[in-house]
């Protein structure tokens, strides 16, 4: 089959590959970058597990073709936070157990982010609203909310000391 | 024939560890070790994992629910440029026989059908290429000829099939796969007596677990060494994972099973044979590794476990006094194509069948059916769920019909505290409980009194309005009898259910647990380090986790039937105390006292009564390594510090030959009570929560945090099944619920915003602490609780509930028939 080459940054880095027009961005990223944090739960787009920013919007990645990627900003989980320095939306779902087998989570991650740099004081509407299209099967939500309204809380707190 | 059977004694507790004490880590709400590899996208799940010169797998699925396959060609998929192998059933099987089955006499099933597809998503071949997609562009290049047979999905037609309605001819002229009746006290006596018999028929509908990972396996195959390595996101590896060798034709030593964690499982990774025994001998055809990932058609057509699937035909008997004494039930159950567990999910059942209640007497019949669906396997409660919400619809059928208090009711009939330990007819212990108290804390918690004035103002209003109770048994720590004992013959009757550790302490004093079973979404790494850290009085930063694979591991049956935290305790007590042990004799030599008068403090052993004489677990653990000439010479003091311990079923006993006592097999029994406040929408059939209360018993608590996560988690999936969810067959055997758009899974939207958790501590008498299993409860009990809270906002129209999922469709057409019936 046939490719091209597209450039796209991802994290921050530039990549320029040669792809199959038909390659899905979380394979591309997943297979061809290693990217292996963001992950594929449906691959029909109901589960959301797979989001991640394009150009900051919150995108299902196993909708969009890498090619569609050519020329844009793509952010997955690896750019927020270390395992020693979380990024506060992370440090807010350790604390407040939003996750448990942690397979949609860089989805809800990604999607919590988009919310919180569009809106810093979100209510519970404007949370469900943000991650309510994505589908977790360990904790029944309710800690996720807790988690992006915890995490809201901790960049208050960032900001207000900075 | 009338002979008694003697009941064996209940064995003597082996507990080490008294619950009460004071503790420094049991008991507190501890952030979980597990997540921050998670959260930072660093989990390496099954998909994450590539082994240089890989290959992979794409499986061609039947679109036919019974059929012959008449021929396959693959010509046209294997010239495709990329492609490296394309394989039949009848390639797979020159060299791989039939897959493992725990049902005897055993129903053949392998990981590519031969001859006859049975249901619809059966594999029936495999391309295996360079790349996934070029693996799949192949699947649309083979041309399969069928040859349709009569399709079975309705389970009371298929028990009557004959000639090619039946799928398994070769096991007899019947798609009944056991037909069996049990009976426990004196159940026709107390029929006969009963001043009242309530009567339901209900059906359960057929469910799954969704793990939001599919299931998958890497495997390669060293042919120099004749062995396989099988990277897989399964558990009971170091149970039965043996027997995938047998599949492969190798002796067990010749295939090791490497753990990955798992994106959830709820059940439905148990063991998972198709997918790893299918990956494995592909890899040995191939030359070179495979990976096979189930994609999420796959997994809804074809995984190893759909949950149950049964109509019930119920009576209850009570007596003058309204107690509850005799509980008749005839089950038949859809199980599909396959058999790989056998009726053990009735046998689970039959552990707490009875409920929380004093009934004396059990009349079973089940019939398991085989029909042209995906088979059952287990799904959080493994058919225990179902019983709870039998009893619970009876109770409140009972509460119904004879106008009584549920409340009252209930608390009537309750198991009291003085009873226990408490034989149920069917042979089963319930070690410990207090019911009432649960009771009483879910009535406070949600305030009770106070929703049922609010009910009746909203009644006023014309809104639909209900609260719903269940108090439902949560059975934890299964022996293995359960697997085999309902079977007219044993089988391979198997009696150990064991978990094994083993712990290292390096030579800077750090310690690394191994554990014999996976990450399953549950925190086993959280409940290894805070347990340790107790036994050890070791800070759980020093403690980390590791996961072995079958070739190091120990006996490991894994997390399922709410087992682990109880089971792994039992195992670190045990490591705890060899290691405890082994420490003081060195310590003791060191600082020159008797280890007798040595004790463990802050990460250092000292001399008791002594402060400052001490010494550090980092400078005994040197010692131990390094320093051998400068101890006794004492054959029994070895080099080195690390300990391993297996640890047995704290409380079990056979079942009698004639299964009139079918022993104690599911005795560390946790409790809960669940009341939710619904409001229904009569106009668009819509059920919404206005509030959800949820109190659980699961003794010793470890971790309230992460209980109350399980007690959230199985709730929603409880909710999804009493409104939403269910693998859908149309009459042709057509799967119609095959993706995400279709099954509908709760999302956010359709949730409670706030399960309050409370929890009542009533510690078992025969596990570590006092800990019992709490993994499956929210499901458990969820069912019931909505239905009741469903009937209860409706009784204005007198609707009573069958047949679960109760959808809005559902609903809107019985508030339809009840309006109709009333004009």
């Amino acid at each position: 089959m046939t490719t091209q080459t597209i450039a796209v940054t991802v994290n921050g880095v530039r990549y320029e590959r040669s792809v199959e027009p038909r390659l899905l961005l979380s394979d591309f990223l997943r297979h061809e970058l290693s990217l292996t944090g963001t992950h594929v739960g449906c691959e029909h787009g109901i589960c959301g597990a797979c989001t991640v920013l394009l150009d900051g919007l919150a995108t299902r990645s196993c909708l969009c073709l890498a090619m569609q990627a050519d020329g844009a900003s793509v952010e997955t989980v690896e750019s927020l936070g270390r395992v020693d320095a979380l990024h506060p939306m992370q440090q807010a779902f350790w604390e407040k157990h939003g996750l448990q087998c942690g397979f949609c989570t860089p989805g809800m991650l990604m999607c919590a982010v988009e919310l919180l740099r569009a809106n810093p004081n979100p209510d519970r509407d404007a949370i469900v609203e943000a991650i309510g299209g994505n589908l977790c099967r360990c904790t029944g939500y309710q800690n996720i909310i807790a988690s992006v309204e915890r995490a809201a809380e901790l960049q208050r707190t960032v900001s207000e000391a900075a | 024939m009338s002979t008694i059977v003697k009941s064996a004694p209940i064995p003597p507790s082996r507990q080490r560890e008294k619950p009460g004490q004071q503790l420094k880590w049991i008991g507190k709400n501890i952030k979980r070790v597990e997540d921050p590899r998670l959260l930072t996208g660093q989990g390496r799940y099954i998909d994450d994992i590539d082994l240089p010169n890989m290959l992979h797998a794409a499986v061609l699925r039947s679109t036919r629910a019974h059929a012959r396959i008449k021929s396959i060609n693959v010509t046209a998929a294997a010239a495709l440029p990329g492609v490296v192998k394309v394989l039949t059933g009848a390639d797979i099987a020159r060299t791989t026989g039939p897959l493992p089955c725990f049902s005897n006499p055993p129903v053949e099933q392998r990981c590519v059908a031969v001859g006859r597809v049975r249901h619809v998503g059966e594999a029936v071949a495999v391309v295996v290429a360079e790349s996934r997609y070029i693996a799949e562009d192949a699947l649309d290049l083979i041309a399969v000829e069928y040859e349709d047979l009569p399709v079975m999905v309705d389970p009371e037609e298929a028990v009557k099939a004959t000639g090619d309605g039946v799928l398994h001819p070769e096991r007899g002229p019947t798609n009944i796969a056991i037909q069996r009746r049990f009976t426990f006290g004196p159940v026709d006596a107390d029929f006969a007596a009963a001043a009242r018999i309530v009567r339901r028929k209900l059906r359960w509908p057929r469910s799954g677990a969704q793990p939001l990972e599919t299931v998958g396996a890497v495997a390669e195959y060293e042919s120099g060494a004749g062995k396989f390595t099988i990277h897989m996101n399964s558990s009971m590896y170091n149970y039965v994972g043996w027997t995938m060798a047998l599949s492969l034709g190798v002796p067990a030593h010749k295939i090791n099973l490497v753990p990955v964690i798992a994106g959830g499982s709820f059940g439905s990774k148990l063991f998972t044979h198709k997918v790893c025994v299918l990956a494995a001998s592909l890899a040995r055809i191939c030359g070179r590794p495979v990976k096979y990932i189930e994609d999420r058609i796959d997994n809804l057509t074809a995984c190893d476990n759909h949950g149950s699937d049964r109509i019930y035909d119920a009576e209850l008997a009570l007596d003058a006094n309204n107690r509850m004494i005799g509980l008749r039930c005839k089950v038949l159950d859809d199980y599909g194509a396959y058999f790989q567990y056998g009726v053990g999910h009735h046998g689970n059942a039959l552990s707490q069948i009875v409920g929380p209640y004093r009934i004396r007497s059990v009349d079973l019949q089940v019939t398991a059916v085989l029909t042209n669906k995906c088979q059952q396997g287990a799904y959080r409660g493994f058919g225990s769920e179902v019983a709870n919400f039998v009893i619970e619809w009876m109770v409140d059928a009972a509460v119904d019909e004879l106008g009584l208090d549920s409340v009252e009711f209930r608390r009537m009939n309750f198991i009291r505290p003085e009873d226990f330990p408490y034989k149920i007819p069917t042979g089963n212990l319930y070690d410990s409980g207090n019911y009432a108290a649960v009771l009483d804390e879910a009535l406070r918690l949600l305030d009770y009194e106070g929703w049922r004035k609010k009910q009746a103002e909203y009644r006023k209003q014309g809104r639909y309005v209900g609260i719903g109770i269940a108090s439902c048994q949560e059975r934890s720590v299964f022996s293995a009898t359960e697997f085999w004992m309902l079977n007219e013959e044993a089988g391979f009757a198997l009696t150990s259910s064991p978990e094994g550790v083993s712990i290292k302490i390096d030579p800077l004093g750090k310690i690394v647990v191994s554990l014999n079973a996976p990450f399953w979404g549950n925190s086993p790494e959280t409940m290894a380090t805070m347990i340790l850290a107790e036994q050890l009085k070791v800070d759980p930063v020093d403690i980390s986790v590791a996961y072995s694979d079958t070739d190091h591991g120990l006996a490991g049956t894994g997390p399922g039937g709410s087992r682990y935290t109880v089971m792994v305790a039992g195992a670190l007590v045990g490591a705890a105390g060899i290691l405890r042990e082994k420490l003081f004799r060195v310590a003791g030599h060191m600082l020159e006292a008797s280890p007798g008068d040595l004790e463990l403090r802050d990460g250092k052993v000292g001399v008791k009564g002594a402060p400052g004489l001490e010494k550090t677990i980092a400078e005994i653990a040197m010692h131990a390594h390094f320093f051998r000439l400068s101890m006794p010479d004492d054959p029994t003091l070895t080099s080195g510090m690390d300990a391993a311990y297996t640890y047995d079923h704290p409380l079990t006993t056979l079942p009698s030959d004639d299964r009139s006592d079918l022993g104690i097999f599911y005795p560390i029994m946790g409790h809960m009570c669940h009341m939710p406040v619904v409001e229904v929408d009569v106009g668009t059939g819509k059920v919404s929560f206005l509030d959800y209360v949820a109190v659980h018993d699961c003794g010793t608590l470890v971790n309230p945090m992460t209980l109350a996560g399980h007690v959230r988690g199985g709730t929603a999936q409880g909710i999804g099944t009493a409104l939403y969810e269910q693998y859908y067959y149309d009459a042709d055997g057509q799967l119609l619920t095959a993706n995400y758009a279709d099954y509908l899974m709760p999302t956010l939207h359709e949730l409670p915003e706030n399960v309050r958790v409370g929890h009542v501590e009533t510690p078992s008498p025969y596990t570590e602490y006092g800990i019992k299993g709490g993994g499956e409860g929210g499901r458990m009990g969820a069912p019931p609780a909505i239905c009741s809270a469903i009937e209860d906002a409706l009784r204005p129209l007198g609707i009573k509930v069958d047949a679960l999922p109760i959808t809005p469709r559902r609903l809107r057409t019985l508030i339809r028939e009840a309006h109709a019936a009333v004009a």
